[in-house]
């Protein structure tokens, strides 16, 4: 009975897909996770539903490795020959809106109530993209490391201060357990240096931009603030607590699972491998507090509508298919990230209630500062990774910064104020 | 000449055809488009319109004093000097950032320095990034052309002999060429690891006397390691080349020289080396070109760094073509580095001319 009831409902479903396909309007949609099939096979997923679903549009998906998928979007663009449903990196969407690679993204204010500000990317007043997820970043310890050290467990509401992190590492490097007492990640380059290592700067009451104008980075980046930043972040490593610029990738992915390292500035995404390489007393903890609040970074790959879209109700109709609870979850199950909503936390495996990475959405909600909301961010990006790692490789920090902040400033100049 | 050229030639013509119109098209046409590009402020991406700028692009980049910097000299008259006697210096920013009494260095960088007496005499460029990777691309040149032309050279003299299973050896000395450049630098960077390959064999060698170094962290061994291994890679290729060169020289006048009783060293002096004349200009044109282009081994193994030790001419075009979106700045390297190469091959043909 059941059984036959399915093949009705199936070939019912097939007949009418057939003749749908005919009325559709094809959309298609670059995605960054080429290579990656629990990612492909999630967002597959959700285009053959929004497909069979409606009967207006026909999505279909090419997906780019993440490492040149920027690169492949601005070729396409320069080429005139760029999708409907663009896939774009939370700060580098302000770039490619005013460059008009994308356009205002028609999405109904109810499909976004409620989710978490920085997973909505807006630039000149307008909503342009939308994400599935954010990712977040803490200082990975252990419990036990803490109670052998003597150390105070930090919370969102007390995190540590400068003197108590630098206790931290200091009495990590004197118990002579571990290579290094922290981990930053430098064998990561690209986009985590300005996501994971400017929220530090920003603590220090720097900037890699002045905020209020977008117009200089001149008594921000290499002020008093970004001084005192410089010269911290080089002691970490002429300290030795850190291991410098050419840290093995290797030991960046599995050093602390390893008890290389006392304690690793890691995102929520390598969590899942963490709890799973044993390390069952992991703990994530807050940012420290260097004198202007705690701050981590925000803002990940969201979905918008690219500039030569004729149909961007289209993809607006996608993505609100795509914001559905269930899916935002099947993404944080599949690949680790943090839902947007609250409601999508509830059903994922981790971040529900009393969930191991739970912590994770609430330094999201308390800590998240989105980078640099500007066209420029993505040159200063650039420009502020070659300082961070020129300082820690021993450049003097006043002239690396005053040569950061001429670069930056000269190329805001040279776009005639990137449209601010 | 030109009448050849031009009169009842139609099939000569049509066969150049192809190879000339590709030239044109990927060649010549990207290169004019270069230097008119190098003349404007062109973007990578902007909605803005381009502007023609003239040649500022050319003194951003090319800008180069020499500050004299005295001492620092305290109420008494006296050198102001820390605890091991060397003088003190006033910091270069105060010269260089928003003095008006400096005007002409403002927004330059120390790029170095020398002392001629108690005065400091410090070189600061605009662009001292663009001055370094010159450099580099310059020492890189300078140590691979002759070591690898040589060493090549003498892989061919070892592989050019009648041997059962020599072609075994042309085999394992050729492979490094076939294997993508990708591959083999991913691969070096482990060798060069702190842990890594090359620091263990010799610690081992040296019964634990050698002290693991970071070959590629360190910026005075991080161009040298690149070099040794750029050398290893492409010294299969030449020695392939001058073994065409080798082969082309008759054995008759072998015969003749041992007939005359010459000596190893001579035949090589007297026969081998002159049969290979023209060879040795080929390889020595090519080397230097693609020492010019060095690109892919600095971008896997140390992205530049480390503090610009290792970053070169081409790196930096890519860096800033598309890293930093400045396509005009891009150009204006890619134009410099074209008269460049272009001079160093005209000074060469010169020198190995026809005498």
């Amino acid at each position: 009975m059941t059984n036959t009831k399915t093949l009705a409902g199936a070939l019912l479903l097939t007949t009418s897909f057939g003749s749908m396909a005919m009325a559709q309007t094809e959309l298609t949609m670059w995605y960054h996770g080429g290579g990656n099939e629990v990612e492909s096979a999630i967002i597959t997923q959700i285009v053959d539903d929004f497909n069979a679903g409606q009967a207006d549009w026909m999505v279909t998906v090419e997906s780019f490795p993440q490492g040149s998928y920027n690169d492949s979007v601005v070729a396409g663009a320069l080429a005139g020959n760029l999708p409907c449903i663009l896939d774009v990196d939370g700060p580098v969407m302000p770039n490619w809106a005013w460059a008009g690679y994308m356009q205002p993204l028609p999405i109904s204010d109810a499909a976004i109530e409620g989710h978490l500000e920085s997973t909505i990317g807006r630039w000149g007043g307008e909503v342009y993209s939308v994400g599935l997820w954010e990712a977040a970043v803490a200082l990975y310890a252990r419990q036990s490391t803490l109670d052998e050290l003597g150390l105070r467990t930090p919370t969102l509401d007390s995190p540590w201060t400068l003197e108590e992190f630098m206790g931290a590492l200091e009495a990590a490097k004197a118990s002579g357990k571990y290579e290094y007492a922290f981990d930053p990640g430098m064998a990561w380059t690209g986009e985590w240096y300005p996501y994971a290592f400017s929220p530090f700067l920003q603590s220090f009451g720097g900037d890699i931009v002045d905020r209020s104008t977008y117009q200089t980075a001149d008594g921000v980046l290499n002020g008093d603030a970004g001084l005192a930043f410089g010269a911290w972040w080089q002691s970490l490593f002429t300290e030795g607590y850190a291991p410098g610029t050419s840290q093995d990738p290797a030991d960046r992915d599995t050093g602390f699972i390893d008890g290389k390292y006392a304690f690793s500035w890691n995102g929520n995404w390598a969590g899942v491998a963490t709890l799973d390489g044993g390390v069952e007393d992991v703990v994530f903890l807050p940012a420290p507090d260097f004198g202007n609040g705690s701050v981590i970074g925000a803002g990940s790959w969201q979905f918008g509508a690219s500039g030569t879209c004729a149909h961007p109700e289209g993809v607006a109709a996608f993505v609100e298919h795509a914001l559905q609870d269930k899916y935002l979850a099947a993404f944080s199950d599949g690949i680790g990230l943090i839902p947007s909503t609250t409601e999508g936390a509830a059903l994922t495996a981790n971040y529900n209630a009393g969930g191991a990475l739970e912590p994770f959405f609430g330094l999201s909600e308390a800590q998240a500062l989105v980078r640099p909301v500007s066209p420029g961010y993505v040159v200063a990006a650039k420009v502020f990774e070659k300082a961070l790692a020129d300082i820690a490789n021993g450049a003097d920090v006043a002239d690396t910064l005053d040569a950061a902040v001429d670069e930056i400033d000269a190329d805001i100049e040279r776009n005639g104020g990137y449209g601010h | 000449m030109a009448s050849k050229l031009t009169t009842s030639n139609r099939a000569g013509w049509g066969f150049a055809l192809p190879g000339f119109g590709l030239i044109t098209l990927f060649i010549v046409v990207p290169f004019f488009f270069a230097f008119f590009l190098s003349l404007t402020n062109q973007r990578l991406i902007s909605p803005n319109p381009t502007e023609f700028v003239g040649l500022d692009n050319y003194s951003n980049l090319l800008s180069i004093r020499v500050l004299s910097i005295e001492p620092v000299v305290n109420d008494a008259g006296d050198i102001v000097r820390d605890a091991d006697g060397n003088p003190e210096y006033p910091r270069v920013r105060d010269f260089t950032r928003n003095n008006p009494d400096y005007p002409q260095y403002d927004g330059m960088r120390e790029w170095f320095r020398w002392h001629s007496g108690e005065t400091a005499k410090v070189v600061v460029a605009t662009d001292v990034v663009f001055w370094k990777s010159l450099r580099n691309t310059l020492m890189f040149v300078l140590v691979v052309a002759p070591v690898q032309g040589t060493l090549a050279l003498g892989l061919a003299l070892l592989i050019n002999q009648r041997l059962r299973g020599i072609n075994i050896y042309r085999a394992i000395y050729f492979m490094p060429v076939v294997v993508s450049i990708v591959v083999v630098s991913l691969l070096w960077r482990f060798l060069y690891a702190e842990e890594g390959l090359l620091n263990n064999i010799l610690g081992a060698l040296s019964f634990g006397m050698f002290e693991g170094r970071d070959w590629l962290g360190d910026p005075d061994t991080a161009l040298g390691a690149i070099e040794a291994m750029s050398i290893w890679q492409a010294v299969g290729f030449h020695m392939v080349i001058w073994l065409s060169g080798l082969q082309t020289i008759s054995p008759t006048l072998y015969e003749a020289s041992s007939i005359e009783g010459a000596s190893k060293w001579q035949t090589f002096r007297y026969v081998t080396w002159p049969g290979l004349r023209n060879t040795a200009i080929l390889v020595l044109i090519v080397i230097t070109m693609q020492a010019f282009a060095l690109f892919a081994q600095v971008d896997i193994m140390t992205s530049g760094g480390p503090l610009d030790s290792t970053t070169t001419v081409v790196h930096q075009t890519v860096v800033r073509g598309y890293g930093k979106q400045d396509i005009s700045g891009a150009s204006t390297i890619s134009v410099i580095l074209f008269l460049l190469v272009l001079s160093i091959s005209l000074i060469q043909r010169y020198l190995t001319r026809e005498k």
